[in-house]
């Protein structure tokens, strides 16, 4: 049996008094694509800002490649998170740096890299999600969302990371470019090889680039199977979130 | 209605705060003693805070000697005693105004665009962009901030104390009827070392808490714009009441004797 890429057992998160993760046990293999789907505000971005140690988890161990990372710090922490590259939900990039700066940080101040021979990788990398050298310039202020979405994806893919995050990839963006960037995360996962975890509710897009897709709800991992099955989960939660019905046994907490 | 029950809330979120701030403090001070150094940003930082602070630092400076040598002048003719206004501009400019006004007026233009800044870079996810990227936020945002605003306000303050002077200066020869050599010599004759290296070891400790403030409101500022815009508020006043605070407790420091 292979070591799992990362795997999270048991982990629980709680902000005062409201419990978001209640015991989360995931288990992500070499190469798999898993997309973690679920409402807003289940806990889907506290898992994975637990596995890169952005938040601590109250509970549980979290392990990437059989090492145990829930408590590490420090140099430790660096060297683990250089197995990662993460897309965020708005794209994150920094808006004082220019286009190529952002998709060359991780290689310049993570990794003590040369400008010169950071900002050909970088040109690289832009060219791979469909950006030509005339942006490599601009300030991010200057491109629009789905611009912006790619240069936050070859950001990620920049130092050829292991591991990736996607945050809601195509949220904010209109169906067309949504289905572009999911193409983009298919090739260039490919591309690079990497095991990848993502979040979304977009259903469109976890069936596109999801090998196994796992629901969350209410602090917990009520379903997981290949996406194949997704349509026959026999889960009636599965079932009203996939088509999307206000009725159901999923209540929405309207009052937060 | 239970009245101890809001008061001993606000007590203990108070006591959150302080272990909080004292948190921060702690792992900023650490971080400023380990490698990487980003030297780049303490340059580029101290450009942002020191240099472009200059106009305000300078003409509050100016007006402020200028309306102290005018009070003094009109208070001391009430026992004729107007000829000590060389002395007591230079003693109040160095020893409370030219720190304390320059801290203020830093505190909030430098203060606020720090929490403004790091508080969106909170809310857009920057931040958590820098740890993925193996960057420590720390290190890389509020390191560099803390050390220009240190290094800087002794320097903005010594200007300003110049400016200080010579507003008192051009009142009093101007219009109060003061011989310019006079003024100069009584002035130069009663200023000691001490009085203006006080007023700069207290600009230090300013530029440390307007820094402080700044970055610890914009790294905890939650939701939009809303919150980034509590964040800066919370970052001006906050380090005006202890720019005062420190200022007071400074004084009865550095002059026990």
């Amino acid at each position: 049996m292979t070591t799992p890429k990362i795997e999270l057992r048991g982990v629980k998160k709680r902000f005062g008094p409201k419990v978001v993760l209640d015991g989360i046990d995931l288990v992500i293999n070499p190469g798999e694509s898993l997309v973690v789907i679920g409402g807003s505000g289940t806990g889907k971005s506290v898992t994975i800002k637990c596995v890169l140690g952005i938040l601590r988890p109250d509970e549980g161990k979290i392990f990437v490649d059989g090492e145990e990372v829930t408590h590490i710090n420090g140099r430790a922490r660096d060297k683990v998170l250089r197995k990662f590259g993460m897309l965020f939900q708005g794209a994150a990039l920094f808006d004082s740096l220019t286009v190529w700066e952002n998709v060359a940080f991780g290689l310049i101040q993570g990794r003590g890299m040369g400008r010169r021979q950071a900002r050909d990788i970088a040109v690289e990398k832009l060219a791979k999600v469909g950006l030509g050298s005339e942006v490599i310039n601009l300030s991010p202020s200057e491109l629009s969302g789905g611009m912006q979405k790619r240069v936050g994806l070859a950001r990620a893919i920049a130092a050829d990371p292991d591991i990736i995050f996607f945050d809601e990839p195509t949220t904010g963006l209109d169906p067309i470019m949504a289905d572009i960037i999911n193409d983009l995360i298919v090739d260039t996962v490919k591309d690079v090889g990497a095991t990848t975890l993502s979040i979304t509710h977009d259903m469109a897009s976890a069936r596109k680039i999801a090998d196994r897709i796992a629901m969350l709800y209410k602090g917990k991992i009520i379903w997981h199977g290949p996406v194949s099955e997704i349509d026959n989960s026999g889960n009636p939660y599965v079932d009203q979130f996939i088509h999307g019905r206000a009725e159901g046994p999923i209540k929405m907490e309207v009052r937060g | 209605m239970n009245i101890f029950a809001p008061v001993g809330r606000a007590f203990f979120t108070l006591l959150a705060q302080i272990g909080r701030l004292t948190m921060f403090l702690v792992e900023v001070v650490s971080s400023c003693f380990r490698p990487p150094i980003y030297w780049y940003h303490i340059g580029q930082q101290m450009m942002r805070i020191g240099y472009f602070s200059l106009p305000v630092v300078g003409l509050t400076a100016f007006f402020t000697g200028g309306a102290l040598a005018l009070q003094i002048y009109l208070g001391g003719n009430r026992y004729g005693a107007e000829a000590i206004v060389p002395q007591i501009v230079v003693l109040g400019i160095t020893r409370e105004l030219g720190p304390v006004i320059a801290g203020l007026m830093v505190a909030g233009r430098v203060a606020a665009a720090i929490a403004a800044e790091i508080g969106t870079m909170r809310v857009t996810e920057q931040i958590d962009a820098l740890t993925t990227l193996a960057t420590n936020p720390i290190k890389y945002l509020v390191v560099p901030r803390l050390i220009a605003a240190v290094v800087t306000m002794p320097i903005l303050v010594a200007i300003g104390d110049s400016i200080g002077v010579m507003g008192g200066y051009i009142v009093s020869t101007q219009s109060l009827g003061f011989s310019s050599g006079i003024y100069l010599k009584n002035t130069l004759d009663f200023m000691k070392n001490e009085d203006v290296i006080s007023g700069l070891y207290k600009a230090a400790a300013f530029g440390f808490i307007i820094a402080l403030m700044g970055c610890y409101n914009g790294f905890n500022s939650k939701g939009g714009a809303q919150g980034v815009g509590a964040a800066t508020t919370n970052a001006v006043v906050t380090a005006s009441i202890l720019i005062l605070a420190a200022n007071y407790f400074l004084t009865s420091i550095l002059f026990a004797k």
